[in-house]
């Protein structure tokens, strides 16, 4: 397998394609607008590979919802503003169960905001972020190998449970070019009975979220929800970094967890212990697995590019068994690893922050 | 022994049809089921159902169906299409769904050229949601949201859908049709037939508009419904072939030829 | 080692290049490397900035705040980029361009005339290769041979002869500094 230098969107695009995506639609934005153009480029190569280039990210997702029910690997992209319009989408693919992957690449908001490095969509992504009850599998990276490995995982999870998976990364991994090395996709499981080709001679089929009998919806809305439980159960993923001796735990995803990993190697230097929690499954949120760690050490550090989201799955986690300090630059900003060193520095020693009353 | 000339066509469900009296979605989706049967294209057809008073339609279609949200019909159609090409692909949109809220989706699936067809049910009022103005209300017309009639300087005009999508060089086929006589039933049948052969023909993109009768929200009865068709719904839309590529092209090679035997 | 470069100037001066080449090869040479270009609205014409992280240990930040060399190659890309540059560190500036002088002087300066350079050759395109040439010469980063093939692999199937003036303006570069010492 051979190394290769690719910057983080084509990274993804690449990654698609080699994971069997056969369909892709999206809308300019920056900063994503290279996986788009790697797609324009590269699936329409491919035997079967659509790409369009939609009238918005509305119509992308919907297009790329009828291409998933008609039984192909379908993918979109974009970045906040137009996350925001694929919500109707998002909420439809999860009510008729169609699998579908999505790429965030975050940017400084609300509203236009700007197209620098943010990770102030956390909330929207990891809720639901459409209307009606409903989850999406969202993936962290932080990393050109990570982007690569996750969205190949991503088309495998969204087949397995028939759902929607958000990759959820920033302008700072779209724009960044690093190392990467293609592994060898799974072959895809997903029965063909799922897609809809035509009733050929058989029973015609229906696709629909729909439901308008109140006890026929809450059945479907429980139905999702077990597979959800199943999800949450069985797909978290998290990264554990210097954390065995750890005095002070930072937790931190993506972009920031880079940040946090050079701050905690100048902070050793100077002899501090400290550690990080990385989440990389942020839907489900690895809450058991940081809670273990609440054993060990009873101070934690979140930080996030953001004023504070992921900081409430954290005090979720812990209950009240840790004191929790937060460390926000949203934005755009992202700091340096010196400047979280410092903060961190400032609060290895203290005993206030924020303790939940809920044990 | 009794011979059968009447009976429900292969591509329809046996269930009891929830329109209201009068309405033309009935009339309609029998067209659309006999067309299918005709040319026997059941087993490859996949429809996409609006939302709106159609929104139930996969009630009625035995082919498979799969329901958009509103307005994106045309774009999930396009995702099916691009994807299954050897697939006959319809929308079924009313005028709020394909007019107002997706008419991005409709008017760029139109200017791509997909090689869809879209059945585009006009009565000119939000029939669902209780008799709101659609944007095909015509001016003048009482609506629960224009209760003293449409008036353009607070309402804006009805959009001529046939004519603006006419004028984009990707749709193949547009005729604007009705179902409120026997004779205008058989011509939209007609017309119906045509557009889905011209997808399987792969010549694109075609629309056929139908000015269907909604007597729940005109306060009319079934019959002045269809009066009210002729006499004033029809002069705003007139009726019609708008634009018909594939027959102007064999029209042309048939006058080339002519001209060759000359 | 953790060495950060910024480089910058005009677009269309091979800015963009520069950080690439660089960050391929110092990934063939075996280090870790990120590569940021700055990004945004497009100008053609205005100014163009990327930044190279290589380590041999895991990069944290791909930005550099405090970079250790800095690559210019037009005036308004000095002022903005001179006092970012850590103490100790190194100003590559292109002197054919540039002609004021950088107001520090607690990092060294390497000024290449690398515009008038690469025009001798023959291509005045080739003086962001003049100024690499130079740059790994002082830096040692990247050993020559595994750049000049890094060069042609991310120039990509350019022809044999843009190939060969590239060797020329890189070597010419690379010498420059030898003989200025």
């Amino acid at each position: 397998m051979n190394k290769v230098l690719m910057q983080g969107n084509k990274i993804i695009g690449e990654a698609a394609i080699r994971a069997g995506c056969l369909f892709y639609a999206g809308y300019p934005i920056t900063p994503q607008n290279e996986l788009p153009e790697y797609m324009a480029e590269n699936l329409r190569k491919v035997e079967g590979g659509v790409f369009i280039q939609s009238e918005s990210e509305i119509a992308a997702i919907h297009m790329v919802a009828g291409a998933s029910a008609a039984g192909a690997r379908s993918m979109t992209s974009s970045s906040s503003p137009g996350i925001s319009l694929k919500q109707e989408g998002i909420s439809s693919l999860a009510a008729c169960e169609l699998p579908a992957v999505i790429v965030n690449m975050m940017r400084g908001g609300p509203g236009l905001g700007n197209i620098c490095p943010a990770q102030g969509d956390y909330f929207q992504a990891t809720r639901g972020g459409g209307h009606g009850d409903y989850r999406v599998i969202v993936l962290g990276p932080d990393s050109a190998q990570e982007l690569a490995d996750l969205t190949m995982d991503a088309f495998d999870l969204a087949d397995e449970y028939r759902t929607p998976v958000m990759i959820l990364a920033d302008g700072m991994m779209g724009q960044m070019m690093e190392p990467v090395i293609f592994k060898e996709p799974k072959p895809r499981v997903y029965p063909e009975s799922f897609a809809m080709t035509g009733a050929g001679t058989g029973k015609s089929k229906i696709i629909r979220g729909l439901i308008l009998d109140p006890l026929e919806m809450e059945e479907h809305n429980w139905k999702l929800h077990r597979k959800y439980q199943v999800i949450a159960q069985r797909e978290t993923r998290h990264e554990l970094y210097k954390t065995d001796d750890a005095e002070l735990i930072l937790v931190a995803y993506g972009t920031g967890a880079r940040i946090a990993k050079g701050a905690i190697k100048r902070l050793r230097e100077a002899g501090l212990r400290v550690g990080l929690f990385r989440p990389i499954s942020l839907w489900p949120f690895p809450t058991n697995e940081l809670r273990d760690l609440a054993k060990r050490t009873e101070n934690f550090l979140v930080f996030e590019m953001s004023t504070g989201q992921m900081v409430e799955d954290v005090r979720l986690a812990l209950q009240g068994r840790a004191r929790i300090g937060f460390h926000g630059r949203p934005g755009g900003v992202v700091p340096t690893p010196v400047e979280l060193a410092n903060v961190v520095m400032r609060q290895y020693d203290r005993k206030e922050g924020i303790i939940d009353p809920v044990t | 022994m009794m011979k059968k000339v009447f009976g429900r066509p292969r591509s329809m469900k046996g269930n009891i049809f929830h329109y209201c009296a009068g309405c033309g979605h009935s009339i309609a989706h029998r067209l659309i089921a006999e067309v299918i049967d005709e040319l026997d294209i059941r087993g490859i057809t996949i429809g996409v159902p609006p939302a709106g008073c159609a929104v139930l339609a996969y009630n009625y279609f035995d082919v498979d169906m799969i329901e958009a949200q509103h307005g994106r019909g045309p774009a999930m159609a396009t995702g099916i299409k691009r994807v299954l090409p050897d697939r006959v692909v319809f929308s079924y949109q009313g005028d709020g769904d394909l007019a107002a809220i997706g008419i991005a989706e409709s008017f760029h699936a139109a200017n791509r050229g997909e090689n869809i067809t879209v059945i585009f049910m006009n009565n000119g009022v939000y029939g669902m949601t209780g008799g709101q103005m659609a944007p095909t209300s015509i001016l003048g017309q009482k609506t629960t949201t224009s209760p003293t009639g449409r008036q353009n300087i607070l309402d804006g005009y009805p959009i001529k859908v046939c004519e603006v999508f006419s004028l984009l060089p990707g749709t193949a086929y547009i005729e604007r049709c009705t179902v409120n006589s026997p004779a205008s039933i058989l011509k939209t049948r007609k017309a119906i037939r045509k557009a889905f052969q011209y997808q399987i023909d792969g010549r694109g993109f075609s629309l056929i508009e139908i000015l269907s009768p909604c007597p729940t929200n005109w306060k009319m009865t079934p019959i002045d419904s269809c009066r009210w068709i002729d006499e004033v719904m029809s002069k705003q839309f007139p009726l019609g072939v708008i634009k018909d590529v594939p027959a102007e092209v064999s029209d042309e090679r048939k006058k080339g030829d002519k001209h060759h035997d000359g | 080692m953790m060495v950060k470069t910024i480089f910058a100037g005009f677009g269309g001066q091979g800015v963009l290049m520069m950080g690439y080449s660089l960050a391929h090869g110092a990934m063939s040479a075996g280090y870790n490397v990120t590569f940021l270009p700055a990004y945004g609205a497009e100008v053609r014409g205005g100014t163009a900035n990327c930044t190279v992280a290589v380590s041999d240990d895991e990069i944290a930040s791909p930005i550099a705040s405090e970079p250790d060399n800095i690559v210019v190659l037009n005036t308004p890309s000095l002022y903005t980029f001179q006092n970012r540059v850590a103490f100790g560190g190194a100003l590559f500036l292109n002197s054919s361009i540039i002609a004021v002088e950088s107001s520090r002087h607690d990092v060294r300066i390497f000024k290449i005339p690398s515009s008038e350079m690469a025009e001798k050759l023959g291509n005045p395109r080739t003086a962001n290769t003049v100024m690499m040439g130079a740059f790994l010469k002082m830096t040692g980063l990247v050993p020559p041979d595994i750049y000049l093939s890094s060069m042609e692999t991310v120039m990509g199937s350019k022809k044999k002869s843009v190939i060969e003036i590239n060797h020329k303006a890189f070597a010419a570069g690379y010498e420059f500094l030898k003989m200025a010492e």
